[in-house]
């Protein structure tokens, strides 16, 4: 594919869709911003045609109805548009992509899913991840774990896109080690009361709907057998939002601390059995991390969009400075890295829509993914130099967003110690 | 009665892709280029299916003329709503000097062929701009024309068409079947949902070929030599009006 040729120039962002070459429509003002696209090759990656034309469809619409708010979603550390944006989502069909088809939902793939979480982490990482906590961490997890009863009445807004969902695991004393949590639910006649408080919880404050873990048994001797999961929705008496937290990056998704006061919450609201809530969770982490793993994947590309653009444009002692060779060698690390992570994310992903899920590889993909976004924003801005240090180029927001990979959905560290402890058992 | 309707989608070099001249100055590289379906085109498709929706048109056809790739230029068509394509395969030498000319003769042929009412086309295509085909179709077929189409109502037998034009708006009637060409604010074309891509795949596409139909596409025209664009040369600043219009006359333009 001769890429360069092909390298996109777009500038829609200050532009109605699609104007921008067409004769006699004035160009209007002209937003520095990612303005730059370099192309994917789909067909390398074996991608069918639907999954081409879904890819597109996702950049086009994330470039035009989201990537011009990047910039300000990260310096308000807000979205105010969000829940329109949610319902665009909802009407594109993208709410429920995992959801089977019996139960609203597209009954597609986790690659499918993937391919959506990439293109829109590719215009902004933040609202991507919301999207994906919103997607994957409540609606897949609802859809595999509900019964008929929550299905029906809980899915249906989700994936049109009129709620916004969350998933709370972590509080502020249990993070790696989740199992110690110590949000309590008590059984008291048709209701739990739930009491306590959950930490870190992306979409917590505008979410309608959230899937939330629990204590039913504190004194299980084992105390991941004491978990349980339940379905939570914004207006049930105890529930509130105690503060947003400001954060270094994924600026705009709102991360909260969330205080249950009695919470009552209907028993028929359990999910599962009680006290097997550990599985719905270990089992939800792995295609959590998977379609996560997309989110850096998207951070990537953007890095890439913005840099070999950059330095193609860019002169320094009368030559490019894409064509010094310690520049051209930093290109080619940036990209060969983009596809090995890319790969490794659709093989992976692959897998799982064949029903062979690798818990190693779903928690490999992120681990690899995640590092090597960070590596690669921190070289997308010292190719861009002094401009790559300032603000009105996206790429020190990406560096700040890519950071977040390497510790929400487990750290690093929890990553490898479930890779190795993987290898380990294949030798015991 | 509701209409039947056939819209053009061209596959061309995609809106966003650097064009290049070809070494050998015979046309541009399209060799590993990404292609997509001419956004003129794209709005004509979208009044085609908002004509569906509105129950005034009873089915919409897409044709493409062009390599096999077109069927994926069609399938975008397919995914925002149209009932079926029509693939008319066309490749290499014939396809490199196909003109407007061949085009609305296949349209035409087409037409005729799927008894259609109104055909709607993108007002040009965004590769050669030649803005040709409408028009030239509407002439093979002796149907009324309405060009640049910025509004379409259908009354009774007859389209009102609004078009603009230097200095306001120009409202002309045509009687069906007709020929329209879209311009470029008849529309926002809406965005293909996941669902409807899905479904899309299962829709059908005829492939035809022009022995099928019957139509001359001899080239007419010679393409001579195809350069780049001249690069545009810095302008320079003056100070003062006398220095301006000394510059202009050095020059020889006042």
């Amino acid at each position: 594919m001769n890429s360069i040729s092909a390298m996109s120039k777009l500038f829609m962002n200050a532009l109605p869709r699609r104007t921008l070459q067409f004769p006699g429509v004035k160009l209007q003002a002209f937003v520095r911003q990612c303005s730059t696209y370099y192309p994917i090759d789909d067909t390398m990656f074996g991608l069918t045609d639907e999954q081409q034309q879904l890819r597109q469809t996702v950049f086009q619409f994330a470039q035009k109805e989201l990537s011009p708010f990047a910039q300000d979603i990260d310096k308000n550390n807000s979205f105010p548009q969000m829940k329109e944006f949610w319902k665009k989502l909802g009407d594109l069909g993208l709410m429920g992509v995992t959801v089977p088809a019996e139960d609203g939902g597209l009954g597609s793939g986790y690659l499918e899913h993937c391919i959506i979480v990439e293109e829109l982490s590719r215009a902004s990482p933040g609202i991507s991840l919301s999207y994906g906590a919103h997607s994957n961490l409540c609606v897949n997890q609802i859809a595999r774990n509900g019964n008929k009863e929550q299905k029906k009445k809980y899915l249906p807004k989700l994936i049109s896109g009129e709620h916004i969902g969350a998933l709370a695991m972590s509080e502020a004393g249990s993070g790696s080690d989740v199992v110690s949590m110590k949000l309590k639910a008590e059984k008291k006649g048709d209701y739990y009361i739930l009491n306590g408080n959950k930490f870190w919880i992306t979409n917590g404050s505008v979410a309608d709907v959230l899937f939330v873990y629990a204590k039913t048994n504190p004194k299980a001797e084992k105390q991941q057998h004491g978990i349980s999961a339940f379905i939570i929705e914004k207006d049930m008496p105890g529930f509130s939002v105690a503060q947003t937290l400001d954060k270094l990056g994924m600026r705009g998704s709102p991360t909260v601390e969330l205080v249950f006061e009695d919470c009552k919450v209907p028993a028929e609201n359990l999910v599962k059995e009680v006290n097997k809530g550990v599985y719905v969770l270990m089992n939800g982490l792995d295609y959590e991390r998977l379609v996560l793993a997309a989110g850096p994947v998207g951070i990537m590309q953007a890095c890439c969009d913005v840099t070999f653009d950059y330095v193609h444009q860019r002169k320094q002692f009368g030559k490019r400075i894409g064509e010094f060779q310690l520049i051209q060698g930093k290109l080619a690390d940036m990209y060969t890295t983009l596809n090995a992570c890319r790969s490794y994310l659709y093989s992976t992903a692959r897998a799982v829509d064949k029903g062979h899920i690798s818990s190693k590889d779903c928690a490999g993909v992120i681990l690899y993914c995640a590092e090597k976004a960070t590596q690669m924003a921190l070289d997308a801005i010292q190719c861009l130099g002094g401009n790559g240090y300032i603000n009105d180029y996206p790429t020190g927001r990406l560096l700040r967003d890519a950071k977040l990979y390497e510790i929400g959905a487990g750290t690093s560290e929890i990553r490898r110690l479930i890779i190795g402890r993987a290898l380990n058992s294949e030798y015991s | 009665m509701a209409m039947r309707v056939l819209v053009g989608c061209k596959r061309v070099i995609d809106y966003a892709v650097k064009i290049r001249v070809k070494p050998d100055k015979t046309g541009v590289v399209t060799e590993g280029v990404k292609h997509s379906l001419n956004p003129f085109d794209e709005i004509a498709v979208e009044e085609a299916v908002r004509l569906k929706e509105k129950k005034l048109a009873s089915e919409v056809i897409a044709v493409s003329c062009g390599p096999p790739p077109c069927q994926e230029t069609l399938r975008t068509a397919l995914a925002m709503g149209v009932d079926r394509g029509i693939h008319v395969e066309i490749g290499g030498k014939d396809y490199e000097t196909l003109q407007p000319i061949h085009v609305s003769k296949i349209l035409a042929k087409l037409a005729q062929e799927e008894k259609v009412d109104l055909i709607i086309l993108g007002k040009q295509a965004i590769d050669d701009d030649a803005n040709q085909t409408a028009q030239m179709t509407a002439a093979v077929l002796d149907w009324p024309q309405g060009v640049f189409a910025s509004k379409i109502e259908k009354m009774d037998g007859t389209l009102k068409i609004q078009r603009e034009v230097d200095g306001g708006v120009e409202y002309v009637e045509a009687k069906l079947p007709a020929v329209i060409s879209s311009d470029l604010r008849l529309n926002e074309p809406r965005y293909a949902t996941l669902p409807n891509i899905m479904k899309a795949k299962k829709k059908q596409i005829a492939k035809k070929s022009i022995s099928d139909l019957g139509v001359d596409i001899t080239p007419r025209v010679e393409v001579l030599t195809v350069e780049d664009p001249p690069v545009r040369e810095a302008g320079a600043k003056v100070e003062s009006v006398e220095e301006l219009l000394t510059k202009l006359k050095d020059l020889g333009r006042i």
